[in-house]
Order: structure tokens, then sequence, then C-alpha cells
């Protein structure tokens, strides 16, 4: 397996998507690789602060709807009723 | 607090009684009450301000349209965010034939025989004071928002909504089989766009003092 590979993989890796025979050479691959290791940890880093980005005590305050918006809802709203 | 959910919950009781009556204040009310928030929702999905005003209009007029239909069971904020995530991808449905930028470039490169054209970085090791840190949040968001539409909206859907991979290929309306390709290729593009912040800082023992 090259590092290509390992990459392409790496999804269906973590998803457990992997058939057993390539699941171990996708092991073999990690055990013997730096360069990969690293780049499963990045990753794996990367989807952790992803998730995290969005929490709802994350994201600033919500900011106030601009008033041109009310109004353009509001007055749609009239359009569809009518 | 009991006390306190009760209270929400009979004041949101309140408002919907007054909607279904057709209350045109109540209508006003709901969108100053809670548009703040769904425009936050949207503006993940569009980086252009005047479509996820857009989606955040159409996410009412639905709203207003099928009123009837919310049984209740959910809090009323919980119904409007899924309603405005439904517009957005409504949206970005209707103009699936944009070309859209590559993201091609923010993917790992390889040489001839398969190995990384450049060593992954290690990086910091990830502690939760770092994690919670805003501005660690607020770079992450934007590197988000720098993502393709299709391959944002599907981490949108899979990492932060967490939707299954059948219920992300449903909403947009692609294979399974796509949507772990663009998963996959998403989280590969936000990793190299936080490695630069992310990666550890070489130890300075090198360096010689003057």
């Amino acid at each position: 397996m090259t590092c290509r590979e390992f990459v392409e993989f790496l999804e269906a890796y973590l998803s457990r998507d992997l058939g057993p025979a390539e699941q171990a050479e996708f092991e073999r691959h990690l055990a013997a690789c730096e360069a990969c290791r690293r780049y499963l940890e990045s990753y794996r880093k990367a989807v952790e602060l992803g998730k995290r980005a969005f929490e709802p005590s994350a994201e600033p305050v919500p900011p106030q709807v601009p008033e041109s918006l009310v109004r353009a809802i509001l007055k749609a709203k009239r359009e569809q009723k009518s | 607090m009991p006390h306190e959910l009760e209270t929400l919950a009979s004041e949101e009781q309140a408002l919907l009684a007054r909607l279904r009556a057709g209350d045109d204040d109540a209508f006003e009310e709901l969108v100053r009450s809670y548009g703040g928030r769904m425009l936050a929702t949207a503006r993940r999905f569009f980086t252009n301000e005047a479509d996820a005003a857009d989606a955040v209009q159409d996410a009412f007029l639905s709203v207003h349209r099928y009123l009837e239909s919310f049984s209740g069971d959910s809090k009323l904020s919980t119904w409007l965010h899924r309603i405005v995530v439904n517009a957005c991808l409504m949206k970005l449905r209707a103009r699936r034939a944009r070309p859209e930028s590559s993201i091609e470039e923010l993917l790992p490169r390889f040489v001839g025989d398969g190995h990384h054209a450049a060593e992954p970085a290690d990086w910091r090791p990830a502690d939760e004071s770092e994690l919670e840190r805003a501005e660690s949040r607020a770079l992450v968001r934007d590197a988000i928002g720098q993502l393709p539409e299709i391959h944002r909206s599907v981490l949108l859907l899979r990492d932060i909504e967490g939707l299954s991979t059948a219920e992300t290929a449903a909403l947009l309306g692609t294979s399974e089989s796509a949507t772990k390709v663009r998963l996959h290729r998403a989280r590969q593009a936000l990793r190299t766009l936080l490695d630069p912040h992310f990666r550890s800082i070489a130890a300075p023992d090198a360096q010689v003092t003057p």
C-alpha cells in the first residue's frame, strides 16, 4: 500500500468500511509509515475541530435580523397570501 | 430548571396559537426572535450574504405555509432550524449547474511512487482548552466557509448536523458513494486549510543567539 492509497481509504478505515484484508494492509502501512500516522492524526483533529466549530456555545451571539430582511420576509408573505 | 422550561414552552405555545390564528404581529415577532439564529445557520452554507438572506426568507415562507403541520413534538427552534437547513439545500440544488470552485488544490499531493509530496506536519496535541478557544473556532468556521459549496454542504450535514450518509445523500439528491467521497475530500481540504495554524512550531533550539 502506498501513502496515496492510504489517504484515499482513510475515511473508509475510520468508518470501519474496509474488509478484513484491506483493514490489515491499512494497519501494516500505518505501523510502518510515520508520515501517514501524522496525516491520520491531523485529519482526525481537523474533523474534531470542524464538529466543534458550530456548537451552540461556540458561535457568536446570533445577529439581529437586518431590518431590510424582516421587511422583505413580511412583504413576501403578504404576496404569498394574495 | 423545569420551571424555566415550562415557561418557555408556554410562551412558544402562545406564539404558535397566535400564528395559527393568522396574527400578522405574531409572525413578525417570530421573524425577529428566531431570524438571527436562522441567518447564522444559513451563513454556514452560503458565503454570499444575499444567498443566506434568501434562504432565510424561503424558510419563513415555508413556516407560514406549513404551520399547520408543526406537531409541537419538538421545540419550535428545532423545527425552524430544520426548515432553514432544508431551504439552504433546496437553494443549493436549484443552482447545482453553476461552476464550482475546485477542491483539487486543497487535497494532499503525492509523488510518482505514491509517497507524500510534502511530509505531513505534526499537529500540536489537541488539548481541551485549545479546542474551546474562541479564536480556534472562528478560524475553523472561516476554513469551512472556504470549501466549495457542495463539499461544505456535505461536511455541514454529516459532521455538524450529524446526519447519516444515507440521509445526507437523499437531501442532496446524490448517491451514498458520492457523498462519502465528498465528505472525505471536504475533511482533507479542511485539514489543508487548518494545517498552517495547527502544525507544531519547530523547537527553537537550533537558533543561534547573535
